[in-house]
């Protein structure tokens, strides 16, 4: 016979806090992006009043058993009170949204707390199981639990599913839902109503505190994966299910840790993760594409350094003996930017390994064929940027050489096809503006004239980099982590 | 009712509409009759009301008195012959949608309830896209969009509602010249198949150029009719210069009232 892992108690609970966690991911996409995230945490602390209240009442009735469902009516009327409370403040006062819902929170949650003491004063009183709806009490979870918990789960989701088109248009832009006849005023209605659904049965395992965080963090994580509302709205129902079952079961397993807290700080370590590495805007690719920007630019400011180094040197940028140019001091370098010696040597040796360098010794530099067909790239771009702001701005050298600078790295093909429209592109690399710095290396006319004519020979396109990535010549414009 | 425009069916005509926020009057005892077919500037100073009569045209904001009749009836029975373009600034462009996706929304007042987006739609939509001249952008989110792409992605979103009359509030705020320019495209393109369009608009300079009819309103509707005719400097003096200064000061003596002290 098939063996189940785990008992049966914990089976419960497992398959209920996932079916909650699934339906709060799915639900709070829409919370979130109709920007009533905090309107759910008021509204779940709002039901404390209603489980006391009904806790009360069944007490004087004479009730033996606590019955968890006349709680939960206790708590959706009390729930749904505070949402119209809400409405109410903001409508008709001058309180501001947040003014209202801190109001309603405090002042619910203060009741409840006081309705709470006196019940644990009563003579019979057993508030035990109350306190299971402040911080979440799995433990008392039982297969009707579960079972109601499914169904609400498996409406909501339903709702979700049948009305997504309606409830997206809604989020983005109401006022042009209203134009196209949409119930606006109801289908905001029917989200809040979802969301108390699910607030309400997952009370007793993750507590009213906490609910709202299953709610939220999922919704929130999952944005930070896809800028699909479809996939977010799958992946949001995912990790809540995930956070749910992983902070049940490890509420279950460690004493006396409330599976609301176990549940969020599963969350929470979905979100981080997500916060880091996230394909839609997580930190780590955008840092990894500041990154990869930054050491691009390095790579073509060193290489335009050199070919202009070599210019000012009238060495004219090009192959000496077919193999590499003249050679340059590298400390000239130094002087042309702000950068540090360590980053201008971290660049050096890198076009070094691609072999677009050749260093004979630590004095003197020197382009390859494929350094050099590079670093006319890169100083073409640089030109042509300077042609156009000095033909549109009328601006100094130097003003004009600062623009193309701040810009440059940031032209891709597009770009280039516009400037190269704007001034025929069979312009090759057009002569700078202004006076440029130099080694002090100066070659007879004869020897430049010699290097003029092996310039005329075309580039050799078989020499390109076979690795593709991590090359220096990435593609332009490809490297921010954020982009589609 | 009766008005100028006899035995053509009139896309706008309001008698007598008061609007009022909190008591304050923001349009007053406006009477409107805009000619079918014409793309018509609505202009004014900043506060004269030109946002709130789109909406209330769109019956967003109720009226205090007065009606208004879209091609003869009521704007809930006239809906799907009306489209709507809002500021693009009335949205979070942080959404998480394509620029399909949003186009796309305009075809669900036709598509109703529940119903998914088919093939059909996707169709109209890209055509849409491509009268704007955004097609290319298609599958683009669109928190990546330029303030004049957002603009042209409502745009196109309000040409798939194929409606008759389009409503549109400030679609030429901060946008570039390219986009400026498909804008107007789109509105001449809307004249030629005989369907009026409602801008709202702020560069006077480009108010004769752009449009064939002018209102002009501040609270009141100070003249309306073609444009050659009111456009005249004694038209725009009461509009934005001669202040209704009582208009004003019960305005806001109305409004020191209503705060209570």
């Amino acid at each position: 016979m098939f063996q189940w892992p785990l008992d049966y108690n914990l089976r419960v609970v497992l398959a209920g806090t996932s079916m909650l966690g699934a339906a709060c991911g799915m639900i709070g996409v829409f919370l979130l992006l109709r920007k009533r995230a905090l309107v759910g945490d008021a509204i779940s602390h709002a039901t404390l009043p209603g489980v006391c209240l009904a806790y009360l009442v069944g007490n004087a009735l004479g009730w033996e058993e606590k019955s968890l469902i006349w709680l939960l009516v206790g708590a959706a009327i009390s729930g749904t009170i505070g949402a119209i409370a809400i409405v109410f403040l903001r409508e008709w006062t001058r309180l501001k949204e947040d003014a209202s819902l801190g109001i309603i929170l405090s002042i619910f949650f203060g009741i409840g707390t006081a309705l709470l003491r006196m019940i644990q004063t009563l003579p019979h009183g057993n508030a035990a199981g109350l306190e299971g709806f402040i911080y979440g009490k799995t433990a008392l979870m039982v297969s009707e639990d579960a079972m109601l918990i499914g169904l609400i789960a498996l409406a909501t989701c339903s709702i979700v599913a049948i009305l997504q088109k309606e409830f997206a248009l809604l989020c983005f832009d109401a006022s042009f839902a209203r134009s196209q006849g949409w119930p606006v005023l109801a289908l905001d209605l029917l989200l809040m109503a979802c969301v108390v659904s699910v607030v309400i049965v997952g009370l007793q395992a993750v507590g009213l505190i906490l609910v709202i965080a299953l709610l939220i963090i999922p919704a929130s994580a999952s944005r930070l994966w896809t800028h699909r509302l479809n996939s977010m709205i799958w992946l949001s129902a995912f990790l809540g299910a995930i956070s749910g079952v992983a902070g049940a079961y490890a509420s279950s397993r460690i004493d006396r840790l409330p599976s609301g807290a176990a549940i969020v700080l599963v969350a929470l370590l979905l979100f981080l993760v997500s916060l880091v590495w996230g394909k839609a805007g997580g930190i780590w690719w955008r840092f990894r594409g500041a990154v990869i920007d930054r050491d691009r630019a390095d790579v073509e400011h060193v290489l335009r350094g050199v070919y202009e180094l070599l210019e000012a040197a009238n060495a004219n940028p090009s192959l000496a003996g077919m193999t590499r140019s003249q050679d340059v001091d590298p400390k000239a370098l130094d002087k042309l930017r702000h950068w540090s010696h360590r980053r201008l040597n971290q660049t050096i040796n890198r076009l070094r390994n691609e072999e677009a360098i050749i260093g004979d010794n630590r004095d003197r530099i020197a382009l390859t064929a494929r350094g050099l067909r590079l670093a006319k790239e890169s100083v073409r771009r640089h030109r042509l940027l300077e042609l156009y702001f000095q033909r549109q701005a009328e601006l100094t050298g130097e003003a004009v050489d600062r623009g193309a600078d701040l810009i440059e790295h940031d032209v891709d093909d597009q770009i280039m096809a516009l400037l190269e429209s704007e001034f025929g592109s069979d312009l090759g690399v057009p002569e700078s503006f202004h006076p440029l710095p130099s080694d002090g290396l100066k070659l007879p006319a004869g020897l430049s004239q010699v290097a003029m004519e092996s310039n005329a020979q075309s580039p050799n396109s078989s020499e390109r980099n076979p690795n593709g990535t991590g090359s220096i010549e990435m593609e332009r414009g490809r490297s921010r982590g954020d982009s589609q | 009712m009766t008005g100028p425009y006899q035995g053509e069916e009139v896309p706008i005509r309001i008698r007598d509409l008061t609007v009022a926020y909190h008591r304050k009057p923001v349009l007053w005892e406006v009477n409107l009759d805009l000619p079918p077919g014409s793309l018509v500037g609505l202009v004014g100073p900043n506060g004269a009301g030109k946002s709130t009569l789109l909406k209330a045209i769109l019956g967003m904001v109720p009226a205090v008195a007065g009606t208004i009749q879209i091609f003869g009836g009521s704007y809930a029975q006239q809906r799907q012959r009306v489209a709507y373009v809002p500021q693009r600034e009335s949205v979070d462009w942080d959404f998480p949608a394509t620029v399909l996706d949003v186009v796309l929304m305009g075809t669900y007042g036709k598509l109703g309830w529940c119903r998914p987006v088919g093939l059909k739609q996707r169709e109209q939509a890209k055509a849409a896209l491509r009268q704007v001249g955004i097609d290319g952008f298609m599958d683009r989110q669109i928190s990546q969009l330029s303030g004049g792409q957002q603009q042209r992605t409502f745009l196109a979103r309000a040409l798939v509602q194929e409606a008759d009359l389009y409503l549109m509030d400030e679609p030429f705020a901060a946008v570039d010249a390219a986009t400026e320019r498909a804008i107007v495209d789109v509105l001449r393109g809307l004249k030629d198949q005989g369907k009026t369009a409602v801008v709202v608009h702020h560069d006077l300079h480009t108010v004769p150029e752009y449009f064939n009819h002018l209102v002009l309103l501040n609270v009141l509707a100070v003249a309306s009719g073609p444009m050659e005719s009111t456009f005249t400097p004694e038209n725009l003096q009461r509009t934005y210069g001669g202040r209704l200064t009582v208009l004003d000061e019960v305005t806001e003596a109305m409004r020191r009232r209503g705060a209570g002290n």
